[in-house]
């Protein structure tokens, strides 16, 4: 069988014909991820016991002739920022080298309660914090689509599992594009819901007001499949919606035509890759020719999102992570004689340069004196910058931008310019400040072969049509194809 | 912007770092790059404008009833089921089985 070409739709179907048992397509998996992840570096811990073990299930129940459950046998893999029970969760980060988790993240519950099964833990930027998977304390992630570059981040080695084929599908966190930029750079379908929509259970928190779990997948149809698994009301997390969840693998069959689709001038100016632009806007055509109605709109406050978002996510950062003391969980230094010196070389030794460089930021923005400078100051920008969208939003049902303004840029190349690094974000982490779900769908390539993504932004719980554009995305680009 | 190598070691200190004198220059060069482009947002006037302090705190009113439905975001005082003592110091870098150890705190 072609792992490469397995979509969860085609995996759950073989599975359930008996083409193939669960348990032969782990093993499968497992020896592709032996011979070949070596080079990509996606994977940071296999799961082999709790596989096996789940494929077992899934095979007894379709010897049983039960009814399986809609993501039955299909392998996945989950950023190393989501706890599972009895595997180690090292959030890319030296502190939690030797952590195993003694609970199990909703999320991935969710999955596996629908019949998906667990091959590991994926690579990352260190506690998500970058955007190129070059802060993984672990080492790099390459692109599987060219080895010389980055994958984006921080869920870098969610993105490339399933763009080489080594898994799938997968989970990845999206703090400000952590999920579309890398899904943009290594040519698969990434999607954060609505703030709220899916539990944060078991996330290894980087910064609270922004956290977005949300899948990778080769399809449209896939992400509709795993986003209406795992969205929902989650008592063990209060900031969780109890918003009524819609069957999305209907919602995308529903055709474009009559949507306006409001295009924002501030995404698409100085900054923007001239090659990039014109598959980006030749994409946006397409749905005007598939009935779409294309608005021209302004986002005015786009231009102060970037220094908002580190301010914001910096602080939160900053305080999300004093929980690394080297006292419950996590490195301890052995050097320290006292308990301060114990927090401080613990912390010293266990973080990376960027870690300490936000924790340092946050610090600074909430430090006596500065607060209402800084931090307050940030907090009433993302008011005007979530406003701008609802403004947007009265005229238009989605807003269509590049996912990033480059593809895939080369290792090595931005990472000792921090300014630099997070302007791969610039138009992503609006749709984090807002709350509001977006995707980043496949829409090209560069003429060396790079693939573009497609930003699709949508209202608060309106994933639908944000999948229902980026399905047609996905069908008008097969049909040049 | 301009932060000096004395801010650095105060915010050190209150982020429980240390920094080697090497980071700590490094330090000084890149919050001051990163302050100065984060003062662009003095540009706007807020004045009049509330701060952001929950994601859904200024959108329409029948999201915020759905979304953060207040009394679902509490629960009563009951004791439940939690963490079993030994598999909540299983990750624990030193214990005496019983609690977390640290380093003596109080000279005597």
């Amino acid at each position: 069988m072609d792992l490469s070409a397995l979509t969860v739709a085609s995996t759950r179907t073989a599975i359930a014909e008996k083409q193939f048992t669960a348990a032969r397509l782990v093993e499968d998996f497992y020896h592709k991820i032996k011979a070949e992840d070596g080079d990509v570096h996606a994977y940071l811990t296999l799961a082999e016991d709790r596989a096996f073990a789940q494929a077992k299930r899934i095979d007894a129940a379709v010897a049983k002739g039960d009814p399986l459950p809609p993501l039955a046998g299909v392998p996945v893999a989950i950023k190393d920022v989501m706890v599972i029970r009895g595997v180690r969760s090292t959030a890319g980060s030296k502190v939690l080298e030797n952590f195993v988790s003694p609970y199990d993240c909703t999320a991935v519950t969710r999955l596996e309660a629908a019949g998906a099964i667990v091959l590991g833990k994926t690579n990352c930027d260190e506690f998500a914090m970058g955007s190129s998977n070059e802060n993984s304390a672990y080492g790099p992630v390459h692109n599987p689509r060219d080895k010389t570059r980055v994958p984006g981040g921080s869920s870098g080695g969610s993105a490339a599992a399933v763009a080489a084929g080594t898994a799938v599908a997968s989970l990845g966190s999206d703090t400000g594009g952590s999920i579309r930029q890398p899904a943009s750079f290594c040519g698969v379908v990434g999607l954060m819901p609505t703030y709220g929509r899916v539990s944060r259970y078991g996330l290894i928190a980087f910064a609270s007001s922004l956290d977005h779990i949300g899948p990778f997948t080769k399809t449209v149809k896939d992400a509709a499949v795993l986003l209406r698994v795992i969205a929902g009301r989650d008592p063990m997390d209060s900031t969780s919606a109890d918003v009524p969840v819609p069957d999305y693998e209907l919602e995308i069959c529903k055709p474009v035509r009559g949507l306006k689709l409001g295009v924002p001038t501030e995404y698409f100016g100085e900054g923007l890759d001239p090659e990039l632009r014109i598959v980006v806007e030749a994409a946006i055509q397409r749905l005007q020719e598939a009935g779409a109605e294309l608005v021209p709109i302004s986002l005015p406050h786009t231009a102060y999102a970037i220094p908002t978002y580190y301010v914001i996510a910096t602080a939160e950062a900053s305080a999300n992570l004093a929980r690394y003391d080297g006292v419950r969980y996590g490195y301890r230094s052995a050097k320290a004689r006292t308990l301060s010196d114990m927090y401080r070389k613990t912390r010293d030794e266990g973080f990376g340069a960027e870690v300490k460089r936000r924790i340092m930021l946050g610090t600074y923005a909430l430090s006596s004196g500065y607060y209402d400078a800084y931090y307050l100051k940030a907090q009433k920008v993302r008011t005007l910058i979530a406003r701008d969208f609802q403004n947007a939003f009265g005229k238009v049902d989605a807003i269509l931008t590049p996912t990033a303004p480059t593809p895939a840029f080369k290792l090595g190349e931005k990472s000792d310019d921090p300014l630099a690094m997070y302007l791969a974000d610039i138009y992503t982490v609006t749709a984090d400040l807002a709350g509001i779900p977006g995707i980043s769908v496949p829409c090209g390539e560069t003429k060396s072969g790079l693939p573009i993504g497609l930003q699709i932004l949508g209202r608060h719980f309106d994933e639908g049509k944000i999948l229902r554009v980026a399905h047609v995305v996905e069908h008008e680009l097969a049909a040049v194809q | 912007m301009k932060v000096t190598e004395k801010d650095v070691i105060y915010v050190a200190d209150l982020a429980n770092l240390e920094l080697t004198e090497q980071e700590r220059q490094r330090m000084v060069k890149d919050l001051d790059s990163i302050l100065t482009y984060i003062a662009r947002l003095n540009e706007l006037d807020t004045s009049n404008v509330p701060p952001m302090t929950q994601v859904f705190s200024d959108t329409s009113a029948a999201i915020k009833e759905s979304a953060q439905d207040q009394d679902r975001s509490w629960r009563e005082d009951e004791l439940r089921p939690c963490l079993p003592h030994d598999e909540a110091l299983q990750n624990a870098p030193v214990t005496d089985k019983e609690f977390f150890k640290v380093p003596k705190v109080i000279e005597r």
